[in-house]
C-alpha cells in the first residue's frame, strides 16, 4: 500500500509542475501588460516599472527566476496593490476562507451523513423520500441563487441575520456557512445513502444481525465503516468545488477571502495575483485529491491487501 | 437488429412507465420550444429599455414585472433560455465528441495507448478546472465560443472513462471477434458494432452532463466572467436579479425559478433514462 501512495505523490509532483507552467506562460500570454492603464505614461515610468517586476528580462530567465521564488514560497509582488506581494494577500485571505470551508463541510457532514443514513435504513418511507427530495433541489439550487435567497429571507425579510461581513456582526458566519455547505450536505446524503444501502445488504452485516446484536449497533460499529467509504472519496473533489463556490459565496457576503480576492484580480487583470491564486489553489486542489485516495486506501481493507 | 430495437423499445416502455422522467422530459421539450420560438412568441423586445417605466412588478402584459432598466422580465427571461441552453448543448456536444473518441481509441487498442491515454486522463483529473476555465476567460475575453469550448474540454473526461470501460466489455464479445476474423476494418467496427452498442451509456451521460454544464455557465456569468451584456442568460439574469433583490425581489425570484425547474427536469430526466435504459443500476 505504501507503493501505491509513494506512486500517487510521485504524479502529483510533476503535476504541481506542470500547472505552475502552464499558468506561468498563459498569463504571459494575455493581451495589454498589467500596466495598461487609460493615462498615457512616459515611457522612462514603464521601463522602470517593468525593470522592477523583472518583466524587462527574457521570457524563460523570466520563468526560471518565477518557479525558483515559487519553491520558496514567494509568489511575487502584487501589480495592482503596489507595496504588497502575494504571499501576503494568500496569508490575509486564507485563513478566512478556511474557516468558511471548514464551517461549511462540517454542515455538509453532520446533515448530509445523518440525513442520508435514515434515508437508507428507512428505505422507502418518508423519512426517504423527504430527506432525499429536499436532497434533489439542494443539488439544483447553484449556491449563488441559494445565498441571495437565504439573504433575502432571513437577512432583509426577518432581519433576524446580518446579510454580509464575516467576523464583525454576531451570527454574520451563519449565512455564508449554510449558502456553502448546503450543495454538499445534499451530494453527502445521496452519496452516504447510496453506500449505506450497498452496505447493509453485505454477508456480514447479516452475522452481526443474527448473532443478536441492537440494530443501531449493526449500523454504527459495522455498517458505516463500509457505507461512508464514498463519502470520503467525495471529499477530495469537493475541495475544488468548495474553492469555486467560495468565490461565489465571498462575493455576495462580502467576505475579505481568497476566493473574492481571486474574483477581484480576475477582473483587474492583475496578472501576478491571479497567477499565484492558481498556483496556490491547484497545490490545494491536488493535495486534498492526494488525501482522499489515500483515506479510502486506508479505509477499504480489501484495497489494502492488493496493494 | 431486431434484437435491438427491442431493447430500444423496451427502454422506451420502460421511460414512459417513469412519471418523473416524461413530466421532465415534456417540460423541457416545452422550454426548448419557447427558447427556438422566442423571437416570435416573446411579448416584448428583450432588449429595449424604457426607463420611464423602470422596475415593475408583474402587470398586464409585463406578467413577470420589469427590470430597472424597463426592459420585460419574461422576454429576457426566453432569450436566456436561448444562451444557457445553447451553451448547455453545444458544450455538452464539444464534451461528447473529444470523451467518446478518446474512450473508444484508448479501450479499442488497449494496452500501450490505453494506459497512455488514460494516464493523461488521471493527470487531468487532479487539475483545478474552475480556475483555469476562469483563467482563460480572463487571457482571452470574453468570448461566448471560447465559454462553450472551455467548459466541453472539462467535461469529457469521464465521458472517456465510461466510453472506454464499455468498449472494453464489448470488445471481447464473440460477434466482434467474430467481425474481427472476417477481417473488418477498424473504422466499420467502429460505426457498426461498437457505436451502435455504447450508444444507451452515452446518451445517459450527455443527458447529465447539460445540467452541470448549464450550472457552470450560470456560475462564470453570476460571477460577471462568462455571458456579456446585451447578450445574457440565466446567469447573468441571476445576477442582476442579486443586485437589486432588496427592492424588486422578482428579478431575483423569476430567473432563479426557472433556472432551478430547468436543472431539476434535466436531473429527473437523466436519471428516468439511465434506469430505463439499464435497469440493473437502480437510482441510489
Amino acid at each position: 500500500m505504501f507503493q501505491v501512495i509513494l506512486k500517487r505523490i510521485a504524479i502529483a509532483v510533476p503535476v504541481l509542475l506542470i500547472v505552475a507552467s502552464l499558468t506561468f506562460f498563459l498569463v504571459r500570454m494575455a493581451p495589454g501588460g498589467p500596466f495598461d492603464v487609460d493615462k498615457v505614461v512616459p515611457p522612462q515610468v514603464m521601463k522602470n516599472l517593468n525593470a522592477v517586476y523583472n518583466l524587462d528580462a527574457p521570457l524563460l530567465v523570466q520563468y526560471k527566476d518565477y518557479m525558483l521564488n515559487l519553491v520558496q514560497g514567494d509568489f511575487g509582488p502584487s501589480f495592482r496593490y503596489p507595496g504588497r506581494s502575494v504571499t501576503e494577500m494568500i496569508s490575509i485571505g486564507l485563513p478566512v476562507t478556511l474557516e468558511l470551508a471548514f464551517y461549511a463541510i462540517l454542515i455538509a457532514m453532520i446533515v448530509g451523513i445523518c440525513a442520508g443514513v435514515t434515508a437508507a435504513v428507512k428505505r422507502n418511507t418518508v423519512f426517504d423520500y423527504i430527506p432525499m427530495s429536499i436532497a434533489m433541489l439542494g443539488i439544483c439550487m447553484p449556491t449563488f441563487l441559494l445565498g441571495p435567497l437565504l439573504v433575502l429571507i432571513f437577512g432583509i425579510q426577518l432581519e433576524v441575520l446580518p446579510v454580509s461581513g464575516w467576523g464583525s456582526l454576531a451570527g454574520d458566519k451563519i449565512l455564508p456557512s449554510i449558502t456553502l455547505g448546503a450543495a454538499y450536505a445534499a451530494y453527502i446524503a445521496r452519496l452516504s445513502r447510496g453506500g449505506m444501502l450497498e452496505t447493509l445488504n453485505q454477508d456480514y452485516i447479516r452475522t452481526a444481525r443474527a448473532k443478536g446484536l441492537p440494530e443501531h449497533k449493526v449500523i454504527i460499529r459495522h455498517a458505516l465503516q463500509g457505507g461512508l467509504v464514498p463519502v470520503v472519496s467525495f471529499l477530495g473533489p469537493a475541495i475544488a468545488g468548495l474553492i469555486g463556490g467560495s468565490f461565489v459565496v465571498e462575493t455576495i457576503f462580502q467576505i475579505p477571502g481568497l476566493g473574492r480576492f481571486y474574483v477581484e484580480a480576475a477582473f483587474n487583470r492583475d496578472y501576478t495575483m491571479i497567477l499565484g491564486t492558481t498556483i496556490f489553489f491547484s497545490s490545494l486542489i491536488i493535495f486534498f485529491n492526494l488525501l482522499s485516495d489515500i483515506v479510502v486506501l486506508l479505509m477499504n481493507p480489501r484495497a489494502r491487501s492488493e496493494a | 437488429m431486431n434484437e435491438n430495437s427491442s431493447l430500444w423499445s423496451d427502454a422506451w416502455r420502460r421511460l414512459l412507465a417513469n412519471k418523473a422522467a416524461v413530466v421532465s422530459g415534456v417540460l423541457l421539450l416545452l422550454l426548448i420550444a419557447l427558447a427556438i420560438l422566442a423571437p416570435w412568441i416573446a411579448p416584448h423586445s428583450y432588449s429595449y429599455q424604457n426607463l420611464e417605466l423602470g422596475a415593475q412588478a408583474p402587470f398586464g402584459s409585463f406578467f413577470l414585472g420589469t427590470d430597472t432598466l424597463g426592459r420585460d422580465l419574461f422576454s429576457r427571461i426566453l432569450y436566456g433560455a436561448r444562451v444557457s441552453l445553447l451553451v448547455g448543448f453545444v458544450a455538452t456536444g464539444v464534451a461528447l465528441v473529444i470523451g467518446v473518441s478518446w474512450g473508444i481509441v484508448a479501450g479499442y487498442f488497449g494496452g500501450r495507448i490505453d494506459s497512455l491515454m488514460m494516464r493523461i486522463v488521471d493527470v487531468l483529473y487532479g487539475l483545478p478546472f474552475i480556475i483555469f476555465i476562469i483563467l482563460l476567460m480572463v487571457i482571452f475575453g470574453r468570448n461566448i465560443w471560447l465559454l462553450f469550448g472551455a467548459i466541453g474540454a472539462v467535461e469529457w473526461l469521464t465521458m472517456a472513462r465510461i466510453v472506454r470501460g464499455q468498449v472494453l466489455t464489448i470488445k471481447n464479445q464473440e460477434y466482434v471477434l467474430a467481425a474481427q476474423a472476417m477481417g473488418v476494418s477498424n473504422l466499420q467496427m467502429f460505426r457498426k458494432h461498437i457505436f451502435p452498442n455504447i450508444l444507451g451509456p452515452i446518451a445517459v451521460y450527455a443527458t447529465l452532463t447539460i445540467p452541470q454544464v448549464m450550472l457552470l455557465e450560470a456560475f462564470l456569468s453570476f460571477l460577471g466572467l462568462g455571458i456579456q451584456p446585451p447578450m445574457s442568460s440565466w446567469g447573468t439574469l441571476i445576477r442582476y436579479g442579486v443586485e437589486s433583490m432588496e427592492e424588486y425581489s422578482w428579478l431575483l425570484i423569476y430567473p432563479g425559478l426557472t433556472f432551478t425547474i430547468t436543472l431539476f427536469a434535466l436531473n429527473f430526466f437523466g436519471d428516468g433514462l439511465r434506469d430505463a435504459l439499464d435497469p440493473k443500476i437502480s437510482s441510489d
